[in-house]
């Protein structure tokens, strides 16, 4: 117990102390979650709402493989993107491998999923009647898929923070595809995984708090969102 | 030219139930119509087919002497509206929410508040403009409904089944909004209701409709 509490107070030293080292790598993350989750809804949020208002040939499938990617294994993709991306892979041409853009890249594939999906079902869930009422209201259709994406907001925005979620405590795919290169590729779950393995748990246990903080905040966020939207399900 | 909606020999089955079957009426003078008959009968088909928000099997409608895909005329549709016996209502103010055919018609902001306003206030809603409008209750909801027709000055307004589902109180608070649009009218109104005795209050034309016709 008694190192577990020292590990702790230094710990939150760290944290206090606002560390270089550990503030880098806080912001690295943060840069790298958030561009990942930038590309993963500027191209999941539109395919999820084609799927949903649109009657396309292969929607089922679409839908059945999206639902199935949600649970795409970050190792499996950090493997698929290593063996393109290395030097004698297929894009290895573009010198990738390594680097924080091979790390957006794996958490973009992984997100994708999760904002498709989401907010494909949000898109879905909207009441009908609102598509009718834009409609008789003299709406045009690009009016109608606006009208009715606002509509399911709430359910988009808590798409888009479960998927900040999983891509912020994701670990495997960006260690394969960044190599943990400290400065450069040192994200706070790799600083965690190597710091364990060097036995030494103070910035190791900062940054499994700041990890639990960003994820309780993450959550209460959801939360809000969810009792926000609550409101127009109730109707 | 004049405010005419001809329906010309329109037919509409689902299923193969027939709902509609060579139905043709000609709206060509402004005032209330009132299309009556029992639940089931084919009102509301006709009402979404004259207002183009559904196709009929066969026959035309022609608005302004307009008729060819009339549906896709997004310049002739938004000359009416339908009001639907389920309003769908959007999930936030009452004000935005009565404001939207203004705003997908880029009409200018002060011309959206004042004649928002106007149509809050003649629904008897005017007060709760800034409440949400999930919050409302249903007759509230039905008054919103066609407070969000008015605004946006449709030649023609259609009603579907306007006071279903909505209490004592607020069946006359919306039978006395529509006695109101008379006064002055200068836009045709269609109103369908299996309420007999609404329809003689209402109309000043009674339609009754039968075997997917009207007599």
């Amino acid at each position: 117990m008694a190192p577990l509490l020292d590990g702790l107070g230094k710990a939150l030293t760290l944290i206090f102390s606002f560390n270089p080292e550990l503030l880098g790598i806080i912001l690295l993350s943060l840069a790298v979650s958030g561009t990942a989750l930038f590309i993963a809804t500027a191209l999941g949020l539109p395919f999820g709402a084609l799927i949903g208002l649109k009657e396309l040939p292969a929607r089922g499938l679409l839908i059945n493989l999206m639902n199935t990617f949600m649970g795409l294994p970050p190792v499996v993709v950090g493997l698929f993107l290593y063996l393109l991306l290395s030097r004698s892979g297929p894009m290895g041409f573009m010198g990738l491998l390594y680097s924080p853009s091979a790390m957006i890249v794996a958490q973009a594939i992984l997100a994708f999923p999760i904002v498709a999906a989401l907010c494909h079902s949000a898109i879905v869930n909207v009441d009908p009647l609102i598509r009718q009422a834009s409609l008789t209201l003299g709406a045009t259709p690009l009016q109608v898929t606006v009208t009715v994406i606002k509509e399911a907001r709430y359910g988009i925005m808590s798409a888009i923070i479960a998927a900040f979620g999983r891509v912020m405590a994701e670990v495997g795919a960006i260690l394969i595809v960044g190599g943990n290169i400290a400065g450069y590729t040192r994200v706070m779950t790799t600083t965690i995984a190597l710091e364990t393995d060097k036995g030494n748990f103070e910035l190791a246990l900062a940054l499994g708090i700041i990890l639990l903080a960003l994820s309780l905040l993450i959550n209460s966020m959801l939360h809000v969102v969810q009792k926000k939207g609550a409101v127009a399900l109730q109707k | 030219m004049n405010l005419t909606l001809q329906v010309s020999d329109i037919a509409k089955s689902y299923n193969g139930n027939t709902v509609l079957d060579h139905c043709s009426f000609s709206f060509d003078a402004v005032g209330t119509y009132v299309l009556t008959g029992p639940n089931g009968c084919g009102k509301s088909t006709f009402l979404r087919i004259c207002a183009l928000i559904e196709q009929p099997d066969r026959g035309s409608v022609t608005f302004y002497e307009e008729d060819s895909k009339l549906k896709e005329n997004i310049d002739v549709k938004r000359r009416m509206t339908l009001v639907l016996p389920k309003v769908g209502i959007f999930n936030t103010t009452v004000m935005k929410n009565a404001a939207y055919g203004l705003r997908i018609r880029d009409t200018d902001k002060a011309s959206v508040l004042e004649k928002t306003h106007r149509a809050l206030e003649f629904v008897g809603l005017a007060h709760k403009s800034n409440q949400n409008a999930l919050t409302l209750s249903s007759g509230e909801t039905k008054r919103l409904g066609i407070a969000r027709a008015l605004v946006i000055e449709p030649d023609i307004l259609f009603l579907d089944e306007p006071t279903a589902s909505v209490d004592s109180k607020n069946t006359k608070i919306i039978e006395t909004i529509l006695e109101s649009l008379k006064s002055g009218n200068k836009s045709i109104v269609v109103i369908a209701t299996h309420d007999n005795d609404q329809a003689k209050r209402l109309a000043d034309r009674l339609l009754v409709m039968k075997n997917g016709k009207i007599r």
